[in-house]
């Protein structure tokens, strides 16, 4: 089952990509909910083997990111009446620029860290990285409320596959602990987008612009 | 006693919850409260307060930080019931019981010996705090809730991040990864540098986040100008003080690996940067709610020096961390009196709060004395001791820096409530909002305990305190 891993990793860093390039909101969310099924079977491989532990991690996982979330989006993007990111901050085919170096960036610092014997060769550690800065770089250069919490969601895939690395330290309530915090936070996330586009007739962030200095 | 300080609150928040009296919900507030600072006192008294396999225990960073919330909480809840009959038109159907929930979260996160259940209840403060910031539900506070909670779910996914790299700081090592955090300050000396390392820097940029150090401040402003004044008071007082109580933690597993000198400078650096930009936005702002915003930006900052100074300085912190956070509730309370009777958060608007509110006028302008660190108030005191550990640690740069800061604070934030507080009020409503016993008295209370503490530190406070500095300030 080990095999697996780095090739599920390698699928992963290509849905960043997608994300990073595309402009429908549409693929956004079906993308975000392609890396939460990746997810659910990093998972089950990383484990070796199936135990109730993994199990229950990668059904929740499954459930969660690659379902609920996605069509809680789907739904806030049907309400808003709003299926493109239009003028990002910085240009598509720029950021996909940009996510190709923070990958390479993230292969050659996770080569720096001293990994332990196990992870050693593995792309657990840059495929985090790769993975949370792609997050990032959704969340700083997009304006669509959407699109940011599609962005929030690719850090947390990123920080998510960093705890893969530590499947035996961390208990079972811990991790469902997590997940579960994710969803609500999506879930409120979701509430406010509906309000912004009440309230504004739109989801564009940029409108937000009230407050400031 | 450790799950009846989370189980309590969370009873009281489903009780909330279910209550459909609009007009009575708001006092279950104080009910709770006073069950809460009940349990509190008798956690404190007895030796041993442990739970669930020693996932919650109340150690010696926990003693100082729980009453503290306790307090805080109660004087809130006292003034509560007034504030929310003023606002009738409201539904406070979701804000009574995402407060009791907060409070609960607020104890778990003081309790909590486990990293990933302490992630887990710091954000669940992000989310509680989410729909406390909507209470007024305009286009304003949906922008700073979206920016706060965007912003603060971005921190603490880079928190958890941090918390990753540490279990493999200990992993890397080959010893057993543990995330329980005594576990993890007896093996410090033997985790792994470079990710023992950039684990601090994750988790300090993200529990950061929710203290508000800057550059990572930016939500606070908003989020604080729009919030309601008890959700000010307990962001700035409760939360911000439990995100601390976080940061120290981490602090103490990196200072028993014998990393401190590399954590010291981290925190010296942010702290100083966190006043100054504080200093410069407090001096142009022409709101007063967001100039309470940077006020607590600045003496977040001002928190992370005194124990990058270390020695006494850690002490000096944690005192300041009491006193800031009290006399926080003086100010966001008694602006929030202001605002309400003005209908204006700008001091181009609000003139003679002194004339017009003469009492939550004088604790506004008494709480800006006390903040900015004059005496006799308390946040002299541990301001005080501060600098005199900066000056006696070979830190006198910083020391003067941190000086030349306050002052600058004094004259920006001086103009702001001098214009807010003297002259002569605009003609008003006679039926408008007038000091009330019901939101005077929880001021008044707090502003007691700031001139008390600012005169003598108690004994009991006192031992608190040792104990907390030496617990978080460990030698390797």
């Amino acid at each position: 089952m080990q095999a697996v891993v780095d090739p599920l990793l390698v699928v992963l860093l290509l849905v960043n990509f997608f994300l990073l390039g595309t402009s429908r909101l549409r693929a956004l969310i079906n993308g975000s909910a392609a890396q939460g099924a990746l997810l659910a079977f990093l998972v089950i491989s990383v484990h070796g083997e199936i135990t109730w532990q993994a199990l229950a991690i990668a059904l929740a996982t499954v459930a969660l990111k690659g379902a609920v979330i996605p069509s809680m989006l789907s739904r806030a993007m049907r309400d808003a009446a709003f299926h493109r990111e239009v003028e990002p901050v910085i240009g598509f085919v720029p950021s996909l620029l940009l996510g190709s170096l923070g990958t390479g960036l993230s292969l050659v610092f996770a080569r720096t860290l001293p990994l332990a014997p196990e992870h050693v060769g593995s792309l657990l550690v840059p495929a985090s990285l790769a993975t949370a800065f792609t997050g990032f770089l959704l969340l700083a250069t997009r304006r669509k409320a959407i699109t940011q919490v599609v962005g929030y969601l690719a850090l947390e895939n990123g920080v998510f596959v960093m705890g893969l690395t530590l499947v035996e330290a961390m208990p079972l309530l811990v991790e469902i602990g997590i997940l579960l915090d994710l969803v609500v936070a999506i879930f409120v996330m979701g509430i406010i987008i509906e309000h912004i586009s009440r309230e504004f007739s739109s989801i564009d962030t940029a409108r937000l612009s009230s407050l400031k200095e | 006693m450790a799950i009846a300080l989370v189980v309590v609150p969370l009873i009281f928040a489903a009780a909330a919850a279910a209550m459909p009296s609009q007009r009575w919900r708001p006092w279950l507030l104080p009910a709770c409260a006073a069950a809460h600072v009940a349990l509190t006192l008798a956690a404190l008294r007895s030796q041993d307060v442990a739970a669930i396999g020693g996932w919650l225990k109340l150690d010696d960073l926990g003693r100082l930080v729980l009453p503290l919330v306790s307090v805080l909480f109660f004087a809130c809840s006292l003034y509560a019931p007034g504030y929310l009959a003023l606002r009738r038109e409201r539904s406070n159907r979701v804000f009574v019981p995402c407060l009791l929930f907060f409070l609960a979260m607020n104890s778990l996160i003081v309790e909590s010996q486990h990293l990933g259940l302490m992630w887990v209840a710091i954000e669940a403060t992000t989310l509680a705090a989410a729909p406390l910031l909507y209470f007024n539900h305009n286009a304003r506070s949906i922008e700073a809730t979206w920016k706060y909670l965007l912003i603060g779910s971005v921190g603490i996914a880079l928190a958890l991040f941090g918390t990753f790299f540490l279990a493999y700081a200990a992993l890397r090592a080959g010893l057993a990864t543990s995330l329980f955090f005594a576990d993890l300050v007896r093996e410090a000396p033997r985790l792994s540098r470079p990710w023992l390392h950039a684990a601090f820097v994750l988790l300090f940029v993200g529990y950061g986040t929710k203290m508000g150090l800057a550059p990572m401040h930016t939500w606070k402003p908003d989020a604080y100008g729009e919030a309601p004044g008890i959700v000010g008071t307990l962001l700035a007082g409760a939360l911000t003080s439990c995100a601390f109580l976080a940061l120290l933690r981490f602090y103490q597993i990196v200072a028993a690996g014998g990393e401190a000198a590399f954590a010291r400078q981290l925190m010296i650096g942010i702290g100083l940067l966190s006043m100054a930009v504080a200093s410069v936005f407090m001096a142009r702002q022409r709101d007063y709610k967001r100039m309470l915003a940077y006020s607590s930006v600045e003496h977040m900052g001002i928190l992370v020096l005194g124990v990058g100074i270390g020695g006494a300085g850690v002490y000096g912190a944690l005192l300041h961390l009491v006193n800031n956070a009290i006399t926080k509730g003086v100010l966001f309370l008694s602006a929030g009196n202001i605002h309400r009777a003005y209908g204006s958060k700008s001091i181009d608007d609000v003139r003679g709060a002194l004339r017009r509110l003469p009492f939550s006028g004088a604790l506004f302008l008494a709480g800006f004395f006390a903040v900015t660190g004059s005496p006799p108030f308390a946040p002299f005191l541990s301001e005080f001791t501060i600098v005199r550990a900066a000056m006696t640690s070979g830190h006198a740069v910083v020391g003067g820096l941190f000086l030349v800061m306050l002052a600058i604070v004094f004259i920006g934030m001086g103009g702001a409530v001098l214009a807010v507080t003297q002259g002569e009020p605009p003609p008003s409503d006679p039926e408008g909002f007038r000091d009330r016993l019901g939101t005077v008295a929880p001021i008044a209370l707090l502003m007691a305990v700031v001139v008390l503490l600012g005169v003598y530190v108690p004994a009991p406070l006192n031992a608190l305190l040792r104990n907390a500095a030496a617990f978080v300030d460990v030698k390797p």
